[in-house]
């Protein structure tokens, strides 16, 4: 991307990203990491990282085409009964901006339905934006869930 | 009141050499009675002695459906007690963890409690001056219960009945054994957090699960194959990404879940993992290797990594995997609801790498996001509710059981074998039958 990013451009990417999910576009959020993209939720406040410290997600690329594989594998049982998302966010606001990244900070609403059952999750996801030359990219997505310390249920799509 | 409580003859029905009545994991009074006959009179994991590592450190826990706390008190010993005021029964310890500062005060009406229970002192003691209170069970303070540390691990038995803690866990305990000797140092310390899954299944099939080695081909074909598929290309001596190494071993084939044998032992203890297992084939960590040698010399460390123990089940509430030091404990809620908690260990004296491998197994294996775990748990509601059917009541848990097998089953079999669940059954049933009166 050549020029000067928007703050409109920016707001809408991440309007774009958690639409993407919703719909299942998989492969196209997938194209949204930049190579070296890190899909990231924290087990605990102020973890140090993802290394040394249990995530719920911690996940480069390599891992989310596992998961997003198994999605439509025949055999993926616990999807027998498909999963289904939504995204209701706030406004995203631009946190901080240098010549290379920029980091949007967006409160969010996020249901996971399975048959009868609905999940309901309160989060605040972090985009950590590349502004390097070509299409805007994500180096990391950071979730921070409000309810991270309670025993969850299974999660199976993507917050 | 449960039918199978005032009638022992249909409870000892429930579970017979090769099948079990569907009952042990429907009925709401078989889970009473479980609770009061299973997981009250025998040793229940509360935590590990790094947990609390000062003096005045706790650690809280709900086991075997009531709350107890771990406290450390000055002069370093522990102390397992019912997390219960004596005045009117409020939970001293709110938080889940941290220090008490030398006492335990109840946030209600400020009685204080020393780290072993006894009480300290009330508010206005005065007012108790010609009241029956000192002969009285308030007076006593908090309740302690029974516990036992093994290499740091720390057991409770909420009973004054039932046996003592080495002949319940027997030569099962050598699996603590490996795990805690694969520190340079001989020492494992708790961090990295805990997840904690619900499950909306009974225990059992949880605990079950943990040595059946005829599903993970079957069950995680989506998640561990999908990653086998993925990797297919790469030349086979290209080192593997660690969520290659831990994922594929899940799709090996029958030969190898059958070779990799189960142990069994009394009182419903065992594992998988007795030749090999998937834990075998990961990439050497030559900086850890050397520390070993040099900690206990080559041959001993050499046996000691050896071990490649999959999943060793101690009956009923802890599960360990010493070869990627994870343990995940279970906490029955009720009869169709099961809290997961599953813990990393770091091995101390050794290189971060290990504990880096550690949180990710359990992130791969254990979290309420992972691909592996939303297999299983389908699996176990998918029993939860086909169970319901009409018509075939019984479970079938005959694969590989010869006549007489409950006389003498301490011994290694092959992997698929479920002798192992034999075994769980054969100490469930003898624990719900024993009616002697306890606590």
């Amino acid at each position: 991307m050549s020029g000067v990013v928007s703050d409109h451009e920016l707001v809408e990417f991440v309007y774009h990203e958690a639409r993407l999910i919703d719909e299942k576009r998989f492969a196209e959020w997938l194209d949204l990491f930049t190579e070296d993209g890190l899909y990231y939720m924290p087990l605990t406040r102020d973890q140090p990282d993802g290394r040394l410290h249990t995530s719920l997600y911690y996940e480069d690329r390599l891992l989310l085409k596992v998961r997003i594989e198994r999605l439509s594998h025949p055999n993926a049982f616990s999807q027998s009964e498909p999963s289904w998302c939504q995204h209701v966010l706030q406004a995203p606001r631009i946190e901080s901006r240098s010549e290379s990244l920029v980091v949007l900070r967006t409160p969010y609403v996020y249901a996971e339905s399975q048959g009868d059952r609905q999940d309901i999750y309160l989060a605040v996801a972090w985009h950590h934006l590349c502004l390097r030359e070509g299409p805007l990219k994500m180096k990391m997505k950071k979730i921070d869930l409000l309810n991270r310390g309670a025993a969850l249920p299974s999660i199976q799509l993507f917050l | 009141m449960s039918k199978y409580l005032s009638d022992p003859a249909l409870l000892r029905a429930l579970v017979q050499p090769d099948r079990v009545h569907r009952d042990v994991y429907l009925d709401p009074g078989i889970f009473e009675l479980e609770m009061q006959r299973l997981w009250r009179r025998t040793w229940v994991y509360v935590g590990h002695e790094s947990q609390v590592p000062g003096s005045g450190d706790f650690h809280t826990a709900d086991i075997a459906g009531q709350p107890v706390v771990m406290v450390r008190d000055a002069d370093g010993a522990l102390h397992v007690l019912l997390n219960r005021c004596a005045h009117k029964g409020s939970k001293v310890v709110g938080a889940k963890s941290g220090n008490c500062k030398g006492h335990l005060r109840c946030p209600y009406h400020g009685w204080i409690y020393r780290p072993d229970g006894s009480l300290r002192s009330v508010p206005l003691k005065g007012g108790y001056d010609g009241t029956r209170f000192q002969q009285s069970e308030a007076a006593k303070g908090m309740t302690r219960v029974a516990h036992a540390e093994y290499r740091g691990f720390v057991f409770a038995k909420l009973s004054t009945t039932g046996p003592a803690f080495e002949e319940y866990f027997g030569d099962s305990l050598s699996s603590i054994d490996n795990m805690v000797d694969r520190s340079p140092k001989g020492r494992l310390e708790v961090t990295g957090g805990v997840l904690r899954y619900m499950h909306h299944c009974n225990w059992k099939l949880f605990v079950e699960n943990l040595n059946d080695a005829m599903h993970p081909m079957v069950a995680h074909e989506s998640s561990a194959g999908t990653a086998r598929d993925l990797w297919k290309d790469h030349p086979a001596d290209e080192p593997k990404p660690m969520v290659i190494e831990q994922f594929v071993p899940f799709v090996s084939n029958y030969a190898f879940f059958d070779g990799m044998g189960v142990q069994v032992y009394d009182n419903g203890h065992s594992y998988t993992g007795v030749n090999f297992s998937i834990h075998s084939n990961y990439a050497g960590i030559p900086e850890y290797e050397r520390s070993m040698v040099d900690a206990y010399g080559a041959e001993r460390a050499h046996a000691i990594l050896g071990e490649a123990r999959h999943n060793t089940v101690y009956y009923p509430s802890l599960t360990i995997k010493g070869a990627i030091q994870t343990i995940r404990v279970v906490r029955p809620i009720a009869v169709d609801r099961t809290l997961i908690e599953s813990y990393t260990l770091r091995l101390v004296g050794a290189p971060d790498s290990l504990l880096e491998r550690s949180v990710m197994y359990t992130r791969l294996i254990n979290a309420p996001t992972s691909v592996v775990g939303h297999d299983d748990l389908h699996c176990y509601r998918a029993i939860q509710e086909g169970l319901a059917a009409q018509g075939n009541e019984w479970v079938s848990l005959h694969r590989n059981c010869v006549d007489g097998e409950a006389e003498a089953s301490v011994g290694r079999y092959n992997g698929t074998n479920e002798i192992a669940m034999r075994g769980q059954f054969r100490a469930w049933a003898r624990a719900l039958s024993a009616d002697e009166v306890g606590v």
